[in-house]
């Protein structure tokens, strides 16, 4: 009973909004890199939004079901296939037992999430359902998927109310160079004010060496006053650090629980998923906000969630359904 | 509390700094913060980092935010004052020195003038105060070893150590907790595992407490890592009121 991996795409894993408290024992706190797309595949199916969904990386899966059930696909430019059927993203989508789902590539952005309703059946490890890939915990037998996994499903569903409504149209942002906004510090001292300008004057490219701990960018050095060393203290999701190269890398959600590394600044978290989306050699610049601001997008990204959720149980909805 | 500076890590995280350098009193004062947010939580407060100097509190910025947070724990830290408990807990690591497990205790002779059993003895010879766990589960950054030990870590880390591995690193010694790579010189090998998954506590200790190696030989080790395999070694741990 699950659904069989035919294809595990380049780097497919199970993930939810990731595992807490642990951070002090030296444990990332993984998680979907792109937590709001997670989210989202989640609550259009009716599931918890903290409940697990596979992250598939650039390629996706191939898979067969064996049950009738709901599933979605949310996050980058996926263009799934169910039989070689295209069918929407964003979207809650039938499949029937026997069904193949062909994901392949993303035509744009990075990573996809695809979310079954009535969840996957996956043990909680230190009570999250996601991948340390560097512990081999969490997940999928603790590491990424391979062909002929076969990955159980707790509690199959073969229909939805409102089917017609769970969908959301996703504006992504054709901006070449993306704008990723942080919040100066906590080591910001560090750095010479030329430093701090290029920072935030100079266009940085992600690298192919970015993965899921972190985004390793290339650019103008940014010059710092007297070394970056710090004495090692705990890194955020997010936080900037510049090693002696100069060169920035955003710490994400595999990322090592402390470090040696001066941090000039940390993305806001409603970035974070901007981040998770670019690829290798994808543009980008900071710009310097305050708290307020990053409260606001906080607050603006609750309220798209919320509408989707009122949408999908309206009035007439529970009318027509009792 | 003066001294204690909050600083914003982006709209998730406070950094609460304690002072400028590595001292095990500042370090005490810290873990006194971290272990109150644990044990009486407060709202939107998702993980505690204690390190060396400060402590960061990560927040699920839905449900609380800087200013708010910042307030609250000035509070809690003023109610906390000095009241966390004197007992230090000391746990004994049986480490095989040398040979194929610690192959670059050679060079630490060589770099140090000390011969392999002056090294063993000013390496068993103090308990290392456990100042923060970080870099991998269970990795325990160690305090004070002797200035006698101090050797540069290699110039070419090696890509994989298997676990266990005790090594020295410039002024830091260390246990490996997994495989990984590293760039410490080895000097032995406990069977010991500061992590393990499938064992009810997964980190062996916590950042307070303490280690104290001691030297096995080869049969005593392959003895205690039979025992640690099918789960019946028990790490002696002594615990003393300061």
């Amino acid at each position: 009973m699950g659904i069989k991996i035919i294809s595990p795409g380049l780097l497919t894993t199970v993930q939810d909004l990731g595992r807490f408290g642990y951070m002090d024992s030296g444990f990332s706190p993984c998680g979907a890199m792109d937590s709001f797309s997670a989210k989202l595949a989640n609550i259009l199916v009716d599931n918890s939004e903290y409940d697990g969904v596979l992250e598939m990386t650039m390629l996706g899966i191939t898979a067969q079901f064996d049950e009738d059930n709901i599933i979605a696909i949310t996050g980058a430019g996926f263009e799934p296939k169910i039989n070689g059927i295209t069918v929407p993203m964003n979207t809650a989508v039938r499949i029937n037992a026997g069904d193949i789902l062909d994901c392949g590539p993303a035509k744009t952005g990075c990573r996809g999430y695809l979310s079954v309703a009535g969840g996957f059946d996956i043990p909680l490890v230190m009570g999250s359902m996601s991948t340390n890939l560097k512990c081999k915990i969490g997940g999928y037998q603790g590491r990424k998927l391979v062909a002929g996994d076969v990955i159980p499903l707790r509690y199959p569903q073969d229909r939805l109310y409102a089917m017609e409504r769970r969908k959301i149209d996703m504006k992504t942002s054709c901006d070449s160079i993306k704008t990723i906004h942080v919040i100066l510090g906590p080591q910001d001292d560090y750095f010479s004010d030329m430093g701090k300008e290029t920072f935030f004057s100079e266009i940085y490219k992600v690298t192919a060496e970015s993965d899921r701990m972190g985004i390793k960018l290339d650019g103008a050095p940014v010059g710092a006053v007297n070394g970056v060393d710090i004495i090692s203290d705990g890194i955020a999701l997010g936080s900037v650090q510049i090693p002696s190269s100069g060169k920035p890398i955003i710490m994400m959600a595999d990322r090592q629980t402390t470090g040696g590394y001066a941090k000039i600044a940390t993305v806001i978290t409603s970035d974070i998923p901007l981040l998770a989306q670019m690829r290798p050699g994808d543009a980008l610049k900071f710009e310097a906000v305050d708290m307020e601001y990053a409260r606001n997008r906080i607050k603006a990204d609750i309220r798209i969630l919320n509408k989707l959720k009122d949408d999908i149980i309206r009035t007439d909805t529970l009318l027509r359904y009792v | 509390m003066k001294d204690v500076v909050f600083l914003p890590v982006g709209d998730s995280a406070i950094s609460v700094e304690f002072g400028r350098n590595i001292d095990s009193k500042i370090n005490k004062r810290i873990r006194s913060l971290s272990d109150s947010l644990r044990f009486k939580p407060v709202r939107g407060v998702t993980e505690c980092v204690p390190t060396f100097r400060s402590l960061l509190v990560c927040y699920n910025p839905e449900q609380t935010g800087y200013d708010t947070l910042v307030r609250k724990l000035k509070k809690r830290l003023s109610s906390i004052g000095d009241t966390n408990t004197n007992t230090k807990r000391v746990f004994h690591i049986p480490v095989c020195y040398g040979g194929e497990f610690g192959e670059d205790i050679g060079f630490v002779s060589s770099h140090t003038g000390l011969s392999e059993n002056e090294i063993i003895d000013l390496h068993t010879g103090r308990d290392y105060l456990i100042f923060m766990l970080g870099f991998l589960p269970g990795f325990a950054y160690l305090g004070d070893m002797d200035s006698r030990l101090f050797t540069p870590r290699l110039s070419n880390p090696r890509t994989s150590i298997p676990a266990g591995s005790v090594g020295i690193g410039g002024e830091q010694t260390g246990i490996y907790p997994l495989a990984s790579p590293g760039g410490w010189q080895l000097i032995g090998r406990t069977p010991v595992r500061p992590y393990d998954p499938d064992r009810e506590s997964p980190i062996l200790y916590a950042a307070g407490d303490y280690v104290r190696f001691f030297a096995v030989c080869r049969e005593e080790y392959d003895i205690i890592e039979s025992k640690v395999k099918d789960g019946s070694y028990i790490c002696n741990i002594t615990e003393t009121t300061e």
